[in-house]
């Protein structure tokens, strides 16, 4: 999975794709699901790490990063999915 | 010591639909290379630039595109007896005919110019847009020049609904059926003359790239935009400094087949695919060029310097992420500074 490097992602939430001028904002789990897709972890990885910090079940946890990413795809932020 | 250099500014109109005379001025007057007086070419005597003294010395009203070039050449062959102009810097799209009929005289003069050939200027022409997407390979939406609203009859199938209805210099308003291309061709007309352009409307985002080429293939200045905030008669109040290597790639091929001399404005359209369709091609600076001084790229400092036939360096790195947003402004003006340039022409 490939996103895109320079996106500038800001503490507050604040997501920038210099490539197209648009912006976004996503809530702190969203900050820290993207630091973890440039340091280039897997879904499997990343859903690992959430488990380990918030009260909540794989299950869910799996569901909500897979939306997730499905919308930075759909705004073209995540180049293609191909990582388990 | 920066030498000084005088130079000509049109499109002192900052007005909903600015002309970038203000805007090619603040680049001018923060050239590192030169140090800039600036002389006021006006049309109108409401244009707000004459009345900015803190970055226009001195400015000339000097006659419409319509009057002709020698009455043009008359009043600027007076200006420079009285003000000795190194450069002029043009930037209305219906004055720069004239411009460029008279360079090679302004030239001899001792006034100074970086324009596009009369060739280039007549082929990216909105008119000849669709010959010109062809023999370039750029993308290009599908259009028609109509001299009548009864014309588009003979092209009807070609199109869907909505279209774009375009003057030849200004102006594009979206028609949604008939009775709407019907009245904005009436108003269009009225104003710009014929022929009306009618062009395939392409849903999506809209971008523009300005730029510099010089002559000989080469890009010298390259800084892309997306509009952020469009006013209703289209015109960007709000942009940002983009790096989209698709819009910069097409920009470098744009220069290097047309060899493009001078300054340029793209207005490009992002389809769903991310696919670009160049709209119009404007051979001029753009109103928003003090976007691209303040992101690194000094593109009317770079024209001086071309127009002088300094040697320059091709711009080839920006700030991305910088954002312009435009404002509005009262200046409270004394009734005999209106009354000057009404009168006598001059302020």
């Amino acid at each position: 999975m490939n996103i895109n490097k320079n996106i500038a992602v800001s503490d507050s939430g604040f997501v920038f794709n210099p490539t197209t001028g648009e912006s976004y904002t996503v809530n702190p789990i969203g900050v820290e699901i993207i630091e973890m897709l440039k340091q280039e972890k897997s879904i499997n990885e990343i859903n690992q790490v959430l488990i380990g910090r918030y009260n909540a079940d794989i299950v869910t946890i799996d569901k909500d990063v897979s939306d997730f990413i499905n919308l930075l795809k759909l705004y073209s932020l995540i180049e293609n999915q191909n990582a388990a | 010591m920066r030498p000084k250099i005088k130079i000509g500014v049109t499109g002192l109109n900052a007005i909903d639909n600015p002309g970038p005379g203000v805007a090619v001025i603040r680049g001018l007057l923060e050239a590192s290379s030169f140090e800039a007086s600036i002389i006021g070419l006006a049309y109108e005597s409401l244009e707000p630039g004459i009345y900015m003294h803190d970055i226009v010395d001195r400015t000339y009203q000097i006659p419409y595109p319509t009057s002709g070039t020698d009455l043009l050449l008359e009043r600027l062959t007076y200006i420079h007896e009285k003000e000795s102009l190194d450069v002029i810097i043009p930037n209305f799209d219906a004055e720069l005919f004239s411009f460029i009929k008279l360079e090679p005289k302004l030239k001899k003069m001792g006034i100074n110019m970086f324009m596009p050939t009369l060739d280039q200027f007549e082929e990216r022409l909105k008119v000849n847009l669709p010959k010109f997407g062809k023999k370039y390979n750029i993308n290009v939406p599908k259009s028609e020049s109509i001299y009548s609203v009864a014309d588009f009859r003979k092209h009807k199938d070609d199109f869907e609904w909505p279209i774009v209805v375009k003057g030849k210099h200004y102006d594009a308003k979206i028609a949604y059926n008939k009775d709407q291309l019907q009245t904005h061709f009436n108003k269009i007309s009225a104003k710009w003359g014929l022929p009306i352009i009618i062009q395939e409307f392409k849903h999506g985002s809209e971008f523009n790239v300005t730029g510099v080429g010089d002559g000989n293939g080469n890009t010298l200045s390259a800084v892309p935009m997306r509009k952020q905030y469009i006013t209703e008669i289209g015109k960007a109040w709000g942009g940002i400094a983009i790096t989209d290597s698709k819009l910069l790639d097409l920009t470098h091929h744009f220069i290097k087949e047309t060899k493009w001399r001078g300054a340029f404005e793209l207005e490009l359209m992002k389809n769903k695919d991310g696919k670009f369709y160049l709209l119009e091609i404007n051979p001029r600076i753009p109103a928003w060029v003090y976007l691209a001084v303040g992101v690194g790229q000094n593109i009317p400092e770079l024209i001086v310097n071309l127009a002088l036939g300094n040697e320059v360096e091709p711009i080839t790195t920006f700030k991305a992420g910088k954002m312009f947003i435009r404002y509005s402004w009262e200046m409270i003006v004394d009734i005999e500074e209106f009354e000057k340039i009404s009168t006598t022409g001059e302020l």
